[in-house]
C-alpha cells in the first residue's frame, strides 16, 4: 500500500520544519559569530554579517581575557582525544584477543573485572579518582588527563564480539603453518579488523573530545586545558564586558564542535549499518 | 551508551536476528577449545588494561568506601571511623533530598520527550525512501556536539533580555529569566538535553526500524491494517527491545552525563532547582571539600549506576526475534 502523494508531501514538510528547528541554535550561533557583539543588543539579526573570519582569527590567535588562545586549547583537545582513542584500542584489542583465542586461569575474572568498569562512568567515580590522580602526581599532565579514562569495557566487548565471529579455520591453518599467536594478531587479526578498529576509534575520539568534568578537575586551566572545558572560563570573561562578547563565545563554540560533528557525520552510515547487522 | 557515541560510550550490537544467534552459539561451543596454547602470553595481553582498572577504578572505589565510613576533624588532620554517620548526614540533608527529586524529574522529562521525538522522526524518515540519508544527516548531528558547547549555544539563545529565544518568549508574554525562576531553569536544561538526546534516540530507532523485515509490514498491510494501526500493532512491539535499551541509556545519561550542561547553564541554580546528584557531589567534594560526605555520595551513585547497568544488560540480552 503506497502512501498517497499528499501524505508524502506533508511528511516532507513536517520533517523539514523539524530539521530547521534542530538547526536553529547552530544557525544563530553562526549569525552571532559573524557580527559585532553589539548587534544583538537592539534586536535579533537574522542574516550573517561579515566578521566571521575576523572573530575566528581573534579567538584562535588571541583568545579571550585570562584564557589561552583557542588554537592552543584545540591542540590540547586533539592530544587528549587521540590519546584516549588510540589508548583504548591499544589496551582493548589485546584483552579481547586473549579472552577469545586463549584459555587461561583467571580468564573469566579478568573479563568481568574489566566489564564491571562499565558501571563506573567518570561522573560517578570522579571524586576518589581525582584523589588517586593527585597521589600519583598526575595533576596538570596529559597522563592525568588520559590514563584515568583509557580503560574501556565497551571497546573490549565490541572486539570480543568481533573476534568470536572470526573464521576459526584461519587460526587453525596459521597454527599448523607455525605462525605464532603474536604474529597472528599483528599480521592477520588486526588487518582484518580494520573497519571495526575505525568505528571504535571514532566512537572513542568523540568521547575523548567531548569530556568536560574530568579536564576541569585535573588541568586547572593551564597549558593542557581543553577547548570544551575552557568554554566555562571564556563565558565568564565574555560576560564581564559592558557589551557581553557573545560573538567570540559563539565563534569558539563553532570551532569546538567541528571535529566531533564532522567525524560523526562521516561515520554515521557505517554506524547504522553496524547496529542493524549486529556487530560481528 | 551515549557517551556513545558519545559523552557516554554506546553499547551496541543488540539488534541481532535469530539465525545469527544460532550461528554464534555454535561458534561459541567450537571455541571452547583454546586456539593457541601459551602460558604467559595471555596474561601479558590483559595486564595493561588491568593495571589501569586497578589504579583508576578499583583503588578509588576502595578509597571512597573507606572515606565514607570515616570522619576527618576540622583541621583535616586525622580521621576516625564513624560508621554510617556520613551516609546519614548526606541523606538526611534537605539539599540531597532536593537533588534526588531534581534528578528524577530531569531524567523523566528528558527521557520521555527525547524518546518520543526520536521515535516520531525515525518513523517518518523511514518512510521517505530515497531522501532517507539526507534526513538522517539532518537529525543526527546534535548528538556529537559536546555537552558544554551545546550549553554555551543555549545559554546565548536564552540570555534574558538579549538572546533570540528569550526575546521570542518575552514577545509572547513570558517573563523570562531562568536565573531567577527555578522552573524556567529546569525547562531550559531539559530542552537543551532533549535537543541532543533526540538525535541519539533517532539513530537507534532508525537502526531498529531497518531491522524489521519489509514483508512483515506488507503482510499487515494486505490484512488491511491502516498506517496508525500498523505502527502500534506491528512496528512498535517489534521495537520493544530497542525501546527498553534506550530507556535505560537515557536515564543513565540524565543521571550522570548531564554535568557539563548544568555547570555551564545554571550551576545547579537558582536555589538548587537544577542541582542534580552528580552536581551536588561535585560541590561537596570540591567546593565544600568534605571527603567523608563525598565518599558516601559516591557510594550511593555507584549503587545507582550498578542498578542501571544491570538493567542495561537485561536490555542487551533481550534480542529481537522477528520470525
Amino acid at each position: 500500500m503506497r502512501p498517497t502523494r499528499g501524505a508524502q508531501m506533508g511528511r516532507h514538510i513536517v520533517l523539514l520544519v523539524a530539521a530547521a528547528l534542530f538547526a536553529t541554535p547552530l544557525y544563530l550561533a553562526l549569525v552571532a559569530a559573524s557580527l559585532p557583539a553589539s548587534a544583538f543588543l537592539r534586536g535579533v539579526p537574522t542574516a550573517p554579517g561579515a566578521q566571521l573570519a575576523h572573530n575566528l582569527w581573534q579567538v584562535m590567535v588571541h583568545g579571550l581575557p585570562n584564557s589561552p588562545p583557542v588554537a592552543q586549547l584545540m591542540a590540547s583537545s586533539a592530544v587528549m582525544a587521540l590519546g584516549i582513542a588510540v589508548g583504548k584500542l591499544l589496551l582493548s584489542v589485546p584483552v579481547a584477543y586473549a579472552v577469545v583465542f586463549f584459555r587461561f586461569r583467571g580468564r573469566a575474572l579478568a573479563f568481568w573485572l574489566i566489564f564491571a568498569t562499565l558501571m563506573m562512568p567518570v561522573e560517578v567515580r570522579f571524586f576518589p579518582t581525582y584523589q588517586v590522580t593527585v597521589q600519583l602526581g598526575l595533576l596538570n599532565s596529559f597522563g592525568g588527563l588520559i590514563l584515568p579514562l583509557v580503560a574501556s569495557a565497551t571497546a573490549v566487548f565490541l572486539f570480543r564480539q568481533f573476534f568470536m565471529a572470526f573464521p576459526l579455520d584461519l587460526a587453525d591453518a596459521a597454527r599448523i603453518d607455525g605462525v605464532g599467536p603474536l604474529q597472528f594478531l599483528v599480521r592477520i587479526v588486526v588487518p582484518l579488523s580494520r573497519p571495526m578498529l575505525a568505528a571504535v576509534f571514532v566512537l572513542e575520539f568523540i568521547y575523548g573530545w567531548n569530556q568536560y568534568l574530568w579536564p576541569l578537575l585535573v588541568t586547572s586551566g593551564g597549558r593542557d586545558a581543553t577547548v570544551v572545558m575552557g568554554i566555562r572560563e571564556m563565558i565568564s570573561a565574555a560576560q564581564s564586558f559592558a557589551v557581553p562578547q557573545w560573538d567570540l563565545i559563539m565563534a569558539v563554540s563553532l570551532v569546538a564542535m567541528v571535529p566531533p560533528v564532522i567525524v560523526a557525520l562521516v561515520m554515521q552510515r557505517w554506524f547504522v549499518r553496524g547496529l542493524t547487522a549486529g556487530i560481528n | 551508551m551515549a557517551s556513545a557515541i558519545v559523552a557516554q560510550e554506546p553499547a551496541s550490537a543488540f539488534v541481532t536476528s535469530a539465525p545469527r544467534r544460532a550461528q554464534r552459539a555454535a561458534r561459541l561451543r567450537k571455541l571452547d577449545r583454546p586456539v593457541f596454547a601459551h602460558r604467559g602470553l595471555p596474561y601479558l595481553l590483559v595486564l595493561p588494561q588491568l593495571l589501569i582498572v586497578g589504579a583508576f577504578f578499583l583503588w578509588p572505589s576502595v578509597r571512597a568506601v573507606s572515606e565514607a565510613f570515616q570522619q576527618t576533624n576540622a583541621f583535616g588532620l586525622g580521621a576516625r571511623f564513624s560508621g554510617l554517620r556520613n551516609f546519614v548526614d548526606a541523606l538526611a540533608n534537605g539539599t540531597y533530598l532536593q537533588s534526588t527529586e531534581v534528578t528524577l524529574v530531569f531524567a523523566f522529562l528528558t527521557t520521555v520527550l527525547s524518546m518520543a521525538i526520536g521515535l516520531f522522526l525515525s518513523v517518518q524518515v523511514d518512510q521517505t525512501g530515497r531522501s532517507r540519508p539526507i534526513y538522517r544527516t539532518l537529525f543526527v548531528w546534535t548528538y556529537a556536539v559536546p555537552g558544554a558547547i551545546a550549553g554555551a549555544l543555549w545559554l546565548f539563545l536564552f540570555q534574558p533580555d538579549l538572546g533570540p529565544g528569550a526575546r521570542l518568549l518575552a514577545d509572547i508574554g513570558v517573563r523570562w529569566n531562568f536565573a531567577l525562576h527555578g522552573d524556567q531553569a529546569m525547562a531550559l536544561v531539559v530542552a537543551l538535553t532533549v535537543w541532543q538526546q533526540s538525535a541519539y534516540n533517532f539513530l537507534f530507532f532508525t537502526a531498529g526500524l531497518q531491522g524489521i523485515p519489509g514483508d512483515v509490514l506488507d503482510a499487515a498491510a494486505v490484512d488491511g491494517a491502516g498506517g496508525a494501526r500498523r505502527f502500534w500493532r506491528v512496528t512498535f512491539p517489534l521495537l520493544a527491545p530497542v525501546t527498553f535499551f534506550l530507556l535505560v541509556m537515557n536515564v543513565l545519561y540524565a543521571f550522570f552525563s548531564s554535568f557539563a550542561v548544568i555547570d555551564i547553564v545554571t550551576q545547579g541554580g537558582p536555589a538548587g532547582a537544577t542541582n542534580t546528584l552528580v552536581y551536588q557531589l561535585y560541590r561537596d567534594g570540591f567546593q565544600n571539600a568534605d571527603s567523608g560526605i563525598a565518599g558516601a555520595e559516591t557510594i550511593v551513585l555507584l549503587a545507582m549506576a550498578a542498578l542501571l547497568t544491570a538493567a542495561q544488560f537485561r536490555a542487551l540480552n533481550r534480542r529481537i526475534h522477528y520470525r
